[in-house]
């Protein structure tokens, strides 16, 4: 459930071309407090001011978020499909609905709710993304079906790293919310920031990751930084960390990974097997010679493999440990797949090893 | 509308004014689904629709392959959603048809990104995609290239008046044909999705996995119960080997026609350990038409296709060399009439040699010989050897002895001519 929370917190980018009257005050209060943590005082003043304006759906909006934020997702469903009844033609309210519904393992519902998304936007970007990562989750329970791939350990396995999947789209933000609350970046897994972009008025505004800028409601300045930053946030990000840790560097655990990859796309299998540690936790708890042997089979059996590793992000690191998470790209003669891969690393002997391969962040 | 250069990023985009973007098409979407589109069509080669005017498609259209079939079209005409529709239909009716969830699966990830190939499970065990792939092959080309109602297999030359149905296997294409007998010509009834032998056709020894090619029948039913959940709602096990078999040395037995256990509907292509496994609802359908000890089982590699004057001709032709055999053998010429049997000839432990003195001493003591050829059956075995399993009731009648019996023959064509290279009571 955490997980889906954090989905939805970050999903969320709010703008209602609808109603493009500015957010008042008081919502911009109500979603600072949010932003701060401060849950409860926040759905008090939401309930109030929608006390006043029950039909206004901005502050129904945030409700909703504040909801989520509280792990109430069966009463932020509630928000959200009202909202979507009484306002068939915002997207947003559909697109958070669907990933509450994914949440909970009701792909179904989800598709049908970002189908409604789009529809009402046909170029709604982020319920295209979702939609696509629903597609997948459903697209894989479908084959688990043709697969009779339902072996107790590999059903589970798979359903796991899907649902982690889903939150895929959330490392940026998480980053964001380190960038925009420093106070908080002890905690980046629990991130804060909601949007609350009103809409961007000018055209080609998709760039407005800027939805999750803590000043939202200015909407000249949701268009131009946000990328950068993001990413200027997330190479800091394992600095400040490594501060905090003893004297590792990530420097050397990232290299490992670059490693690893390349030794993959060279189909070098024993040097691609070197980078496993002795005490390899095999993603099935299968034995370690099954797994190693299951490998060669896949690495070897494509004419060519190419490994990307793209936004690698240090996640925990101290002396001999280190968590490390990017975006994989695979591509094969047979196959392409994006992923995002967790490696869990510990030194060893001055030497990183993989201890812990997941799929997923 | 585009999607920002960091595309996985999910943060809710600013909505531009709905009016400028209206006329957008989701581009990544319609490029996924071609590319779904491009996978099909190079496993079915031509794209182009079957003429519905030539094929014949009696089958009730609610049996799952036409419910596929459909899910065929749609694709073909690149109607996606009314395929994904379509295929989740197939699949309330058919929970456990794997290759349809295969099917669903490609649809919904084809809307997600660009497919390269079928069953794009990443993670699931290549074997089992592999041998999906391979059914969804066979069907894919049973409905491109469905059968043309003009066309008789070459095997079925004369059916017997009580056989009312016969059963033409082809392994290569995973499919079995119905059809009915219509005063001695086939009519097609319909077809089926089948497997066979795990290392292909031509058994020759007992264990070899494969699937026999050759004449046979019916020889019995066994119902379900009395069977594991293995066969499926039942079995018809077959003549394997017959006389043919035997005297080139073949062995094994068991084969049977049988259904498909309760876990799956449909097995792979090349499953069995020789026998033709079809679906437990397609069995009952054939059962249905399955006489015991009657209906003939024609197993091939590949169908040979006739037209109904090509067939007409073939018949026309055997019916001359079998009625010239008769004629010969009234006539007490022993030497024309052993002109019939060839070299290779062996039957109850006689070789040429012993059947010739044998039959010059029986005709020694003949003043006169009728013979009527009554109930006849004629059918050519599928393979490179022209084989004819000829079948009738023979009524022989001489100056010390009649009798009336069942017969069979193996007529072999060698050198341009049709030959008896075995015969014997049937």
């Amino acid at each position: 459930m955490r997980t889906a929370l954090q989905l939805v917190a970050l999903i969320v980018g709010f703008a209602f071309a609808a109603l493009s009257y500015p957010q008042s005050d008081d919502l911009q209060d109500i979603s600072r407090l949010m932003k701060q943590g401060q849950h409860t005082q926040a759905l008090d003043r939401v309930n109030q001011y929608l006390a006043t304006k029950p039909r206004d759906a901005q502050g129904r909006f945030l409700k909703g978020l504040i909801l989520v934020e509280q792990n109430r997702a069966p009463e932020a469903v509630d928000v959200f499909s009202k909202l979507s009844q009484d306002y068939p033609e915002l997207p947003e309210p559909y697109n958070n609905l669907a990933v509450l519904y994914a949440a909970q393992g009701q792909y179904e519902k989800a598709r049908q709710a970002l189908e409604r998304s789009i529809r009402t936007h046909p170029s709604y970007a982020t319920a295209y993304e979702n939609l696509g990562d629903v597609y997948t989750k459903l697209a894989s329970q479908a084959y688990d079906k043709a697969l009779q791939f339902d072996s107790g350990n590999s059903a589970a396995q798979t359903k796991l790293s899907l649902v982690r999947e889903m939150i895929s789209g959330t490392n940026r933000p998480t980053r964001t919310a380190a960038r925009t609350e420093p106070a908080k970046a002890a905690e980046p897994a629990k991130p804060t920031v909601l949007a609350a972009a009103p809409r961007a008025s000018t055209a080609g505004a998709p760039e407005v990751k800027a939805a999750a800028e803590p000043k939202a409601p200015v909407p000249a300045q949701t268009k131009a930084a946000p990328a950068s930053a993001a990413k200027s946030a997330a190479a800091k990000a394992p600095e400040k960390q490594a501060e905090k840790g003893n004297s590792a560097s990530p420097e050397e655990a990232i290299k490992a990974v670059h490693g690893w990859a390349q030794a993959w796309s060279k189909k070098d299998i024993n040097a691609y097997l070197a980078f496993y540690a002795r005490d390899f936790k095999t993603p099935k708890g299968e034995p370690r010679a099954e797994w190693e042997k299951a490998r060669r089979q896949r690495i070897t059996a494509p004419k060519r493999i190419e490994v990307g590793v793209e936004g690698i992000k240090v996640g925990a690191i101290d002396g001999n440990g280190a968590t490390i998470s990017f975006r994989q790209h695979y591509r094969s003669d047979s196959l392409k797949a994006d992923s995002n891969k967790t490696l869990v690393m510990v030194r060893v002997d001055g030497k990183w090893l993989i201890r812990q391969e997941r799929i997923g962040n | 509308m585009m999607l920002s250069s960091e595309g996985r990023n999910r943060i809710a985009v600013a909505a531009p004014d709905a009016g400028e973007h209206e006329g957008n098409f989701p581009l990544v979407l319609l490029r996924a689904l071609r590319a779904l589109l491009l996978v099909l069509a190079a496993l079915a080669l031509p794209l182009s629709l079957p003429s519905i005017a030539k094929s014949v498609r009696p089958e009730p259209q609610t049996s799952a392959e036409a419910l596929l079939n459909r899910v065929f079209e749609d694709i073909g005409r690149q109607r996606f959603d009314a395929a994904l529709g379509h295929i989740e239909a197939l699949i309330r009716a058919r929970p456990n048809f794997r290759l349809a969830h295969l099917i669903k699966g490609d649809l919904l990830l084809a809307k997600a990104r660009p497919l390269a190939t079928l069953g794009n499970a990443p993670n699931g065990p290549a074997d089992r995609i592999v041998d999906l792939r391979e059914e969804a092959v066979a069907r894919l080309r049973a409905y491109r290239e469905p059968h043309s109602s003009d066309q008789v297999p070459r095997y079925l030359l004369q059916l017997l008046p009580e056989q009312k149905y016969a059963i033409v296997v082809d392994t290569g294409r995973s499919r079995l044909y119905l059809f009915q007998n219509e005063g001695g010509q086939p009519r097609y009834v319909g077809d089926y999705y089948i497997s066979t032998g795990k290392r292909g056709a031509l058994k020759l020894r007992a264990g070899d996995q494969k699937t026999p090619i050759g004449v046979y029948h019916v020889t019995s039913s066994l119902p379900r119960k009395k069977l594991s959940d293995f066969y499926g709602n039942g079995a018809f096990p077959i003549n394997y080997p017959n006389e043919w078999d035997r005297r080139q040395g073949r062995n094994g037995n068991g084969i049977w026609l049988h259904g498909t256990p309760s876990d799956t509907y449909s097995r792979p292509p090349r499953a069995s350990d020789g026998c033709v496994v079809l679906s437990n609802s397609d069995l009952d359908a054939l059962a249905t038409h399955l006489q015991i000890g009657l209906t003939p089982v024609i197993i091939s590699e590949e169908v040979e296709w006739l037209s109904v004057e090509e067939w007409k001709t073939e018949r026309r032709s055997f019916l001359q060399a079998l009625d010239t055999w008769r004629a010969d053998w009234e006539s007490l010429d022993t030497d024309r009439y052993l002109g019939h049997y060839s070299p290779s000839f062996a039957a109850n432990g006689q070789d040429r040699d012993a059947w010739g003195r044998h039959k010059r001493q029986v005709n020694s003591g003949k003043s006169w010989v009728k013979v009527g050829v009554s109930d006849l059956s004629l059918f050519r075995t599928p393979g490179k050897e022209e084989v004819v399993v000829v079948t009738f009731s023979q009524n022989y009648r001489s100056n010390n002895l009649s009798n009336v019996m069942k017969k069979r023959q193996y007529w072999l064509r060698e050198g341009g001519r049709w030959r008896i290279v075995y015969e014997g009571a049937a």
